[in-house]
C-alpha cells in the first residue's frame, strides 16, 4: 500500500512539474493543481497510513486511530489551495484579457513596451 | 550603585529630539536652533550627573532585554572612554548647532539640517555607549546612513551627492565587514555583551579565528576612520556644508573607527599582527595625508587631508600597543578635536565672508578680519605642534613613542617617518597661516571679507580658549585622559601631562620638523609645480571605474538569470530543489524501515491505475483544455476515495467538495481563455522538461516512501487523549481545527477571505482597464446552445436545493463528533447555491440573493474572533473552548460547545469566499455582453409561447 501511495505522489508530482514548465498560463494552472494534490497527499502521508482507523473517538471500545494532526492540517490546506488556485486563475485571466496572450514568458519587446508606458504615466 | 537607566535615556534623547526641528522651524530659525540645542544640552547634563561615578573608576550600566534569543539587548554602559567620546559628541554638537544657525543661508532648509544632525548625533552616542556588539553594529550602520544625509545635504550640488554616495559605499561596506568580525568575536566568547567580550582577551587572542575577526573589524574601523587605502572618501565628503565637516571630521564620524580600535584594544591589541597592520597603516596614512595636504589649495581639502593624517597618527599610536601610546592617543583625541573643529569653522567663516576657500586667491586676511585671524592662527599653530599649545604636548608624546618603536628590527624607520610626517604637518599648518592671513591685502577677493557676527565666531573662539588653556595647564585634562586610558587598557595608568619634558629626542625631532616645515613652505611654489607634474592616482576615477564594473557585473548576472523566461526559472528551481534534496537523502544516514507494509486490495489497484492514467492524459492532452479538465477531475475523485480508504473521512469530504468548485472555477475561466494550447515547445525542450519532471517525481516518491516505511514519534497522542476531555468532541480532526489549533484555523479563514476579496478587487480593476473594451467587443461562438438554462436542470436543482442545504446543516452540526464541520458544510452549501446559478443563470440567482458575500466573509471572521475573545471573559487564553450538555426530555442528550460558534464563523467565511470568487468570474461574463435572463429558464412550457422573446440583452457597465 505504501508503494501505491508513494508512487501516486510521484506520478502527480512529475505531471505537475512537466505542466508548470509549459509556456501558457492554463497548463501551468493545471500543473499547480496537480502539485497541490501531490503535496496534500504527501502531507497526509506523513501521518503514516492506516486502514479502518478514522480518528473518530470510540466511546465503547479501545481501538487504534490514524494520526489526526496531518489530517487537520491538510484539510485547511485543501481549502487554501483552492483559494490560491482561484487567485492564480484570476491573475491569468486578467493577464490574458489585458495582453491578449496567455504566454507566461516575458519577451524583451514586452518589457520595453511596459517601461515606456510606465514613463508616459 | 548608580542607576544606569539614565544612559538609555541619554542615548535616545537625540533621536526623540530629531522630531523637534521639523516642528519648530515654523516658529523661525532662532527658535528652531534653540530647540534643537535643548535635547543635546539635556543629554549633556544627564551625562554630567554620571561624571563623578566614572571619575571614581566605576562603570555605569543598564540593560533592557530586547531579543534575548538572539543575544541582542539594549544594554548601555559608560566608562572613561565612553565618557570622553560622549562628552565630545554632545559638547561639539552644541557648538555646531550654534555655528550652523549663523552659517546656513536663508535658502537652506534648516529644519532638515538639524533633524539629520540630531539623528547622526544619536547614532554616534549609541556607538560609544553600547554594551552589546549587535546594538553597536546597528548604531554603526545608522551613522553611515545619517552621515550620508548630512554630506549630501546640498542636494542640488552633484559633488555633494557623489561625495555622500562615496562615503556611504565605503563606510557601509566597511560596516558589513565589521558585522562579520563582531559576530566571530561573539561566537568565540559565547556572548554578544561587550563587557563579557572585553574580559576574554586571552581566549580571543588564542583562538584560530582571531585573524579573520581582526582583519574584518579593522576593515570596518579603517574605512570609517579614513585610513589608507580607504582615505579617499573623506576629502570628497567635504562637499558638505562646513558645520557638517567640522562635526563629522573632528569629533565624531571619523573618530568612530578610532573609538572602535580603542574599545577593542584589550582583546585585539598587543599581538604582532595588530602591531604590523595597525601601526603601519597609521604611519603610512599619517605621512601620506600630511604630504597631500600641503599641495591642496582648497582650504577644506587641506584640512581634510590634515584630518586623514591626524587619524593616521591616532591609529599608529593605538597600533603600538603600549600603555604610554594609549595615553598619548587619548590626549591627542581631545586636542585634535579642539583645534580641528575650530579650523574647519574658521575655513567656513573665510568661505562665508570672502566667497572663496581657494588659498591661491586669499591672503592678507589678518588685517581685514582680525578676530578670525587670531582664532585661525592660534589653532593652526596648535595643529603644527607649537609650544605652548595643546597640540605640542600630544605631538611630543607621539614622537617620544615613535622614537623607541622598532619596526622589523629597524629602530630608525618609524621615528624617521614620524618626523617626516611632522615636517609636512608643520608646512601645511604654516601655509594655512601665511597664505590665508599673512601677506598683503589684495583687491581681487570675490567679496570683501570682514569679521562675521559674534554668533559665527563664538564656537571656534571657545575652542581656541580650550587650545590655549590645555596647552598652558595640561593637568586640567589629566583626569579625563586617565579614566579614558584606564578604560582602554583595562590597567591603571598614571599619565603626567606636562608642557615641558626637558630636552628629549622628541624635542629634537620637533625642532627638525619646524625647520624643515619652514623650508618646505618657502619652497612651496616650486614644489607645487613639481607636484602638479607628478602622476597622481585620482581616487574618484578609480572608485567610479570600480563602481561601474560592479554595476555592469550585477547587470550581467541579473539580466542573464532574470531574462523573463518564467519556465526557465521554474526549471532551475525544481532542479536545485532536487539536487539539494538528493544530497541530503544520501548524506544523512537514514534509519532502517520499521513499519510493516500494508496489503493492497484489488479496488485500490483500480484506483491507482485510473489516477496514473488520468495524470498521463492530463499531461499528454493538455493542449485540449476542456478535455484535460475532465481528466483532472478523475484524479480528484480517486484521491477522495483514497482518503476514505485510508481512514481520513474529513479529508475525503473536503477533497470532493473542493474538487467540484475547482472544476467549476476552471470551467468559468476557460470560457474566456483560448480553448487550445498551441504546441510551441520544441521536442528538445519537451524531452528536457520530461527528464526534470520524472526526476522530481521520482525524488518525491522516494521521499514519501522513506516517510511511510518509518515510524515517527508525533504529538498526536496528546490530541487523541484530550480531544474528548478537553475539547468535548470525538472527531479529533475537527477538535484540532476548532480548538487545539484554532488559532491556525482562524488565520486560514482570514487568508481565504483575503483571497476572495483579492479576486473581487482584481476583477474590479480589470473591468476598468483596457481589457474592458476587449470584453465588450467579444464575439460569441455561433454554435453555442440555444437552451442554456434547460428546464430539466432548473427543476432538478430547485428540488435539490433544500435537500442540499439540509445535508449541509447536518454536516455542520455533527462535525464536532463525526466527520464534517464548518469547512465541508460551507463548501457543500456553496455548491448547492452554485447549482442554482448554473441552472438559471447568474442574474436570476443574484436577484434572489439577500446577503452580500463580502459581509459574509467579514461576519465569519468576526464571529470566529469573538468566540475566541469570549474565552478571555472566562479568564482563559484566546480560543479556549467550553462545552456542556443539555437535556431535553423527549430527545436525548444535546451537547453545546463554544467551538460550534467558531465553526459557524469558519462556515460563513468559507461560503462567502467561495461564492465571491465565482461571482467575480461570472461578473466578467455579464460585462462581456452575455445576455441576462430574467426568467428561471429559457423555455418555460407552462407559459404561452406567443410571449416570444424572454431574453433581454443587458450589459453591465453601460
Amino acid at each position: 500500500m505504501e508503494m501505491i501511495v508513494a508512487s501516486a505522489i510521484g506520478v502527480l508530482t512529475a505531471g505537475g512539474i512537466y505542466l508548470i514548465l509549459r509556456l501558457r498560463a492554463f497548463p501551468v494552472i493545471l500543473g499547480i493543481a496537480l502539485l497541490s494534490y501531490a503535496v496534500n497527499v504527501f502531507l497526509f502521508a506523513t501521518g503514516r497510513l492506516a486502514v479502518n482507523a478514522p480518528p473518530i473517538l470510540n466511546k465503547y471500545a479501545d481501538v487504534s486511530y490514524s494520526d489526526p494532526l496531518p489530517q487537520a492540517l491538510v484539510l485547511t490546506a485543501i481549502v487554501i489551495s483552492f483559494g490560491m488556485t482561484a487567485v492564480l486563475v484570476m491573475v491569468a485571466l486578467g493577464a490574458y484579457l489585458e495582453a491578449d496572450s496567455d504566454e507566461i514568458n516575458m519577451t524583451d519587446a514586452g518589457d520595453d513596451a511596459d517601461s515606456t508606458e510606465g514613463q508616459g504615466v | 550603585m548608580n542607576d544606569g537607566s539614565i544612559l538609555a535615556f541619554v542615548a535616545i534623547l537625540p533621536f526623540l529630539g530629531a522630531l523637534v526641528p521639523g516642528l519648530m522651524i515654523r516658529a523661525g530659525r532662532n527658535a528652531c536652533a534653540t530647540f534643537t540645542a535643548v535635547p543635546t544640552l539635556l543629554a549633556l547634563l544627564l551625562l554630567g550627573t554620571q561624571v563623578p561615578a566614572v571619575m571614581r573608576g566605576e562603570v555605569v550600566s543598564t540593560t533592557i532585554e530586547w531579543l534575548p534569543q538572539l543575544g541582542l539587548s539594549a544594554s548601555f554602559f559608560l566608562d572613561g572612554l565612553g565618557l570622553l567620546f560622549a562628552g565630545m559628541i554632545l559638547g561639539v554638537g552644541l557648538l555646531i548647532i550654534l555655528y550652523a544657525r549663523f552659517y546656513l543661508s536663508n535658502d537652506d532648509p534648516m529644519g532638515q539640517f538639524y533633524t539629520y544632525l540630531l539623528l547622526f548625533q544619536g547614532a554616534m552616542l549609541g556607538i560609544v555607549l553600547s554594551d552589546n556588539i549587535l546594538l553597536l553594529l546597528i548604531f554603526w550602520e545608522l551613522t553611515s546612513l545619517s552621515s550620508f544625509l548630512l554630506i549630501g545635504y546640498w542636494k542640488h550640488l552633484p559633488e555633494g551627492r557623489q561625495g555622500a554616495r562615496m562615503a556611504l559605499t565605503v563606510t557601509g561596506a566597511g560596516g558589513l565587514a565589521m558585522i562579520g568580525g563582531m559576530l566571530i568575536l561573539g561566537n568565540i566568547v559565547g556572548s554578544y555583551n561587550l563587557t563579557d567580550i572585553l574580559a576574554q582577551g586571552e581566549l580571543i587572542k588564542a583562538s584560530e579565528w582571531y585573524m579573520p575577526a581582526l582583519i574584518l573589524i579593522l576593515i570596518g574601523a579603517f574605512t570609517k576612520s579614513a585610513q589608507f587605502p580607504f582615505h579617499f572618501w573623506l576629502p570628497h565628503a567635504m562637499a558638505a556644508p562646513t558645520p557638517v565637516s567640522a562635526y563629522l571630521h573632528s569629533a565624531t564620524m571619523v573618530k568612530a573607527g578610532i573609538f572602535l580600535m580603542a574599545r577593542m584594544w584589550p582583546v585585539l591589541a598587543g599581538t604582532e599582527p595588530w602591531f604590523y597592520i595597525v601601526a603601519t597603516t597609521g604611519l603610512i596614512t599619517m605621512v601620506l595625508g600630511a604630504v597631500i595636504a600641503l599641495f591642496k589649495d582648497d582650504l577644506k581639502a587641506l584640512l581634510a587631508f590634515s584630518t586623514v593624517s591626524h587619524l593616521g597618527l591616532l591609529t599608529m599610536l593605538l597600533g603600538f600597543g603600549t600603555k604610554a601610546a594609549v595615553i598619548a592617543a587619548m590626549f591627542h583625541i581631545i586636542n585634535h578635536l579642539t583645534f580641528k573643529a575650530a579650523l574647519f569653522m574658521t575655513a567656513g567663516i573665510v568661505d562665508h565672508e570672502a566667497h572663496t576657500r581657494d588659498v591661491k586667491r586669499l591672503g592678507g586676511l589678518a588685517k581685514l578680519m582680525p578676530v578670525t585671524a587670531i582664532i585661525g592662527v592660534v589653532t593652526a599653530l596648535s595643529m603644527a605642534g607649537t609650544i605652548p599649545l595643546n597640540g605640542f604636548i600630544s605631538k611630543e608624546m607621539m614622537l617620544e613613542e615613535a622614537a623607541h618603536t622598532v619596526w622589523y628590527n629597524n629602530p630608525w624607520i618609524v621615528p624617521v617617518l614620524a618626523t617626516l610626517g611632522a615636517c609636512f604637518s608643520v608646512a601645511y599648518s604654516f601655509r594655512f597661516i601665511f597664505h590665508v592671513f599673512g601677506g598683503p591685502v589684495r583687491d581681487d577677493y570675490p567679496s570683501t571679507p570682514h569679521d562675521p557676527p559674534f554668533g559665527l565666531y563664538a564656537a571656534p573662539a571657545l575652542l581656541t580658549v580650550l587650545v590655549v588653556l590645555i596647552g598652558a595647564m595640561p593637568f586640567l585634562a589629566e583626569p579625563l585622559v586617565t579614566v579614558a586610558a584606564n578604560a582602554v587598557t583595562g590597567l591603571d595608568t598614571h599619565p603626567h601631562l606636562k608642557l615641558w619634558h626637558g630636552v628629549t629626542p622628541a624635542l629634537w625631532m620637533s625642532v627638525v620638523a619646524f625647520a624643515v616645515g619652514g623650508v618646505l613652505l618657502v619652497l612651496h611654489g616650486k614644489l607645487d609645480a613639481i607636484w602638479m607634474r607628478l602622476p597622481r592616482p585620482e581616487a574618484k576615477e578609480i572608485f567610479d571605474a570600480i563602481m561601474e564594473r560592479c554595476v555592469a557585473t550585477a547587470k550581467a548576472i541579473a539580466q542573464g538569470t532574470h531574462n523573463g523566461v518564467m519556465s526557465r526559472y521554474l526549471a532551475l528551481l525544481v532542479v536545485a530543489s532536487i539536487a539539494v534534496g538528493t544530497h541530503a537523502y544520501f548524506t544523512s544516514g537514514m534509519a532502517a524501515p520499521t513499519r510493516e507494509i500494508l496489503p493492497v486490495p484489488p479496488l485500490i489497484w483500480v484506483g491507482w491505475f485510473s489516477l496514473v492514467a488520468a495524470t498521463w492524459l492530463v499531461v499528454s492532452q493538455h493542449h485540449k483544455r476542456f478535455r484535460s479538465l475532465i481528466f483532472i477531475s478523475i484524479i480528484g475523485l480517486v484521491i477522495s476515495g483514497g482518503f476514505v480508504y485510508l481512514s481520513a473521512p474529513d479529508l475525503a469530504l473536503t477533497q470532493i467538495s473542493v474538487e467540484t468548485v475547482t472544476i467549476m472555477l476552471l470551467l468559468l475561466a476557460l470560457y474566456f481563455l483560448p480553448k487550445d494550447t498551441p504546441a510551441e515547445s520544441s521536442t528538445g525542450k519537451r524531452f528536457r522538461d520530461a527528464v526534470v519532471a520524472v526526476a522530481g517525481g521520482g525524488a518525491v516518491a522516494a521521499l514519501a516512501m522513506a516517510f511511510l516505511t518509518r515510524d515517527v514519534d508525533s504529538i498526536s497522542a496528546y490530541h487523541l487523549a484530550n480531544s474528548y476531555k478537553g475539547g468535548g468532541g470525538t472527531n479529533v480532526v475537527n477538535v484540532i481545527l476548532v480548538d487545539f489549533r484554532g488559532y491556525d484555523t482562524y488565520g486560514e479563514i482570514i487568508v481565504l477571505g483575503i483571497a476572495g476579496l483579492t479576486i473581487f478587487a482584481l476583477m474590479d480593476a480589470l473591468l476598468r482597464g483596457p481589457a474592458a473594451k476587449r470584453l465588450r467587443d467579444r464575439a460569441f461562438s455561433p454554435d453555442r446552445s440555444r437552451d442554456r438554462h434547460p428546464l430539466m436542470m432548473v427543476v432538478a436543482t430547485r428540488a435539490m436545493l433544500p435537500i442540499a442545504i439540509m445535508v449541509g446543516i447536518y454536516i455542520f452540526l455533527r462535525g464536532h463528533n463525526q466527520p464534517g464541520g464548518g469547512f465541508v458544510a460551507g463548501l457543500v452549501i456553496s455548491i448547492a447555491l452554485l447549482m442554482q446559478y448554473m441552472a438559471s443563470g447568474f442574474a436570476w440567482a443574484q436577484l434572489r440573493q439577500r446577503i452580500e458575500y463580502h459581509s459574509m466573509i467579514g461576519w465569519g471572521v468576526i464571529i470566529a474572533g469573538l468566540t475566541g475573545v469570549g474565552a478571555w471573559l472566562a479568564g482563559k487564553p484566546f480560543l479556549t473552548s467550553a462545552y456542556g450538555y443539555l437535556h431535553f426530555p423527549p430527545i436525548e442528550e444535546f451537547e453545546w460547545a463554544t467551538a460550534m460558534a467558531f465553526d459557524l464563523g469558519v462556515f460563513l467565511a468559507v461560503l462567502g469566499a467561495v461564492m465571491l470568487m465565482l461571482y467575480s468570474l461570472s461578473r466578467i461574463a455579464r460585462f462581456a455582453g452575455e445576455t441576462i435572463n430574467v426568467t428561471p429558464m429559457d423555455h418555460d412550457p407552462s407559459e404561452v409561447p406567443e410571449d416570444g422573446v424572454d431574453e433581454q440583452p443587458l450589459k453591465e457597465g453601460q
